[in-house]
């Protein structure tokens, strides 16, 4: 953490020269060049720039804007549900409304009331029963949508596990079995493979069924990636489902925050079996031991290609922060993968302080459908004479730059803590 | 952003109006209304130090500590008074007034010679040390006609700081 900010401030330092006084030249002391100006008291007092900086980030600043989600807009104001919202109006007062005014005349009309009920009855009543009737059906739509969403996941779930669990028990058995007996025998060296591909279909069928389940459309653009040794993947991180939408095309391993309740129960069982590497924000040391695990799995030659999330937190999709420069330090190709989401039907950034996952999960089921645009794009290598940060910004630039987002020069895990007090002493 | 805090209305937008003395536009107030539910993360009506030092870009800032002074505690009529200073519409006056008062850490009218070394060190910090410090402040105002015992007031400030093209404008985004 203390170096990824290196290069933000190394540019900021050269620009708040120009506002400091230029006072060592105006030192009454032997090394002294010629003065460059006459110093004023003016030009020391004048603290103007410095206020209108300060002014400016409460006003406005970059790194909040980062994660501002937008609020939820009504349902029927985009171009796509507008129409189909103008007709529903159409059908519902030009063509029930008058049946129903009509046959509810023709019964009554031979009752002789007065004309008061009349008028209740057959305009009044009709009228607000009708508005009930189209409420109501728009209600049991809306639930029927989120029933059939549950019943695909839920099927989805027991196709996976009825298959996923024999497999992990199968494999795991053989991994005991070859360090029970420490030989190899060649017919445990031929069944693993298969049965770990079997396990990386189903956890890709699974994802799918995700996907499905919140009637997710995603346009997958570039060369679908390898399995390969040294190479690792990374992508700017909108959501937890970015790493669900990714999966369901190719089965990664993925590095990712240990998050309590169900979701970590996911992790430990399912997401184990593709090699995910858990990392805890929260601890110091933590950083070595993830390296060096991050290290032995792009070595590994059957071990699924590695995922990094290198912003390290969620963003709104809109921008880019600061990428941790782990990723790059590991010697090995870069493959940069774009995501953007269409915020037409639903925002899918997840504010992880507003809302918890499942909420979340639920929001996106609730919704029309989850529209996104994957790219995989060029792989990239270290140059000679480039710094692993100057590398972590050269892909943020192509991600950024495929995905239509802007850069920011904030590290993500600001979100989290406060710049130390010597990032303001360096400024 | 805040989801606790009520819409202003049309009153409230044209008392605070009233209190900044017209130096922000109701659009501005608005958008600044919005931006100060942001901040105000526990919604108890004002922002909290360490709610402005959430902000990197102003934690980050030399003089962050001397105007979080200031800000301590204002509630969202203060807030607009205090960010007054910053609009296109105000004076030159008002921003002297400003700068003056981050000066005046004792908020008796009167800048002293350690006031005005505090708010250098602030600025300059590491690259020069306290002595030299000390030297260039004290030549520099006995070149101006002042000395190492003077008391500077506002008037002063006028008349030293008292430039046409002082910039110190924010711009507040209004969507």
């Amino acid at each position: 953490m203390a170096n990824a900010p290196d290069n933000k401030l190394t540019s900021s330092s050269s620009e708040l020269d120009l506002d400091r006084p230029n006072l060592e030249d105006y030192l009454p002391s032997g090394s002294m060049q010629e003065p460059r100006g006459k110093l004023r008291l003016r030009d020391l007092l004048d603290i103007s720039p410095t206020l209108t900086e300060a002014a400016g980030a409460i006003v406005d600043d970059s790194f909040t804007r980062c994660f501002k989600s937008n609020p939820p807009e009504p349902w029927n104001w985009n171009v796509y549900l507008f129409p189909l919202w103008c007709l529903g109006v159409v059908i519902r007062y030009g063509i029930l409304f008058p049946t129903r005014l009509e046959t509810r005349i023709s019964v009554v009309s031979n009752k002789s009331t007065c004309w008061f009920s009349y008028v209740v009855r057959n305009i009044v009543l009709p009228f607000t029963l009708l508005h009930l009737d189209i409420s109501l059906m728009m209600g049991y739509l809306m639930h029927l949508n989120l029933i059939c969403r549950v019943l695909v996941l839920t099927l989805g779930w027991i196709i996976f596990l009825s298959s996923f669990i024999p497999v992990h028990f199968l494999l795991k058995g053989n991994d005991k079995l070859r360090k029970k007996l420490e030989l190899v025998t060649l017919a445990n060296k031929r069944t693993s493979p298969w049965l770990s591909s079997i396990q990386r279909c189903l956890v890709e069928l699974i994802c799918s069924f995700f996907v499905a389940s919140w009637t997710g459309v995603v346009k997958y653009h570039g060369p679908r990636p390898s399995r390969r040794p040294q190479q690792v993947f990374v992508a700017n991180h909108t959501s937890m489902i970015d790493f669900i939408v990714l999966e369901q095309m190719t089965a990664f391993a993925v590095i990712m925050q240990k998050h309590p309740g169900w979701v970590g129960l996911l992790q430990s069982t399912i997401l184990e079996s593709v090699g995910c590497i858990w990392f805890n924000r929260t601890e110091a040391k933590d950083r070595e031991i993830v390296a060096r695990k991050l290290r032995d799995h792009v070595q590994g030659a059957d071990n699924n290609p590695l995922l990094i999330f290198p912003e390290g937190t969620c963003v709104n999709n809109h921008y880019t922060v600061m990428f941790k420069k782990g990723a790059f330090e590991l010697g090995c190709t870069v493959c940069p993968i774009a995501i953007k989401y269409n915020k037409i039907f639903v925002d899918a950034f997840w504010n992880s302080k507003k809302q918890s996952f499942t909420m979340h999960l639920l929001q996106l089921m609730t919704s029309w459908a989850v529209v996104c645009d994957v790219w995989y794009l060029e792989p990239q290598t270290l140059k000679p004479g480039e710094t692993p940060i100057e590398f972590a910004e050269r892909v943020r630039d192509i991600i950024s730059l495929r995905a239509g987002l802007k850069k920011v020069p904030w590290d993500g895990y600001l979100k989290y803590s406060r710049p130390s007090p010597k990032h303001r002493e360096q400024k | 952003m805040g989801t606790t805090s009520s819409t202003l209305t049309q009153y409230d937008i044209e008392e605070v109006q009233e209190h900044c003395n017209h130096t922000f536009s109701q659009q501005e107030i608005a958008s600044l209304y919005q931006r100060f539910c942001q901040l105000d993360r526990n919604g108890g009506g004002f922002i909290a130090a360490d709610e402005f030092l959430s902000v990197p870009e102003f934690a980050v800032n030399p003089l962050s500590q001397r105007l979080l002074r200031m800000l301590d505690g204002l509630n969202f009529k203060e807030f607009v008074a205090f960010l007054s200073a910053f609009s296109s519409r105000a004076t030159l006056q008002q921003k002297i007034e400003f700068i003056f008062k981050v000066y005046d850490s004792s908020a008796n009218g009167k800048v002293t010679f350690d006031d005005m070394l505090n708010v250098l060190r602030d600025l300059t910090g590491q690259f020069i040390s306290e002595k030299q410090r000390e030297e260039v402040l004290t030549q520099v105002l006995e070149e101006a006609g002042y000395n190492k015992n003077s008391l500077l007031v506002l008037s002063d400030f006028v008349k030293i700081l008292g430039n046409p093209d002082l910039k110190m404008e924010v711009e507040v985004p209004v969507d």
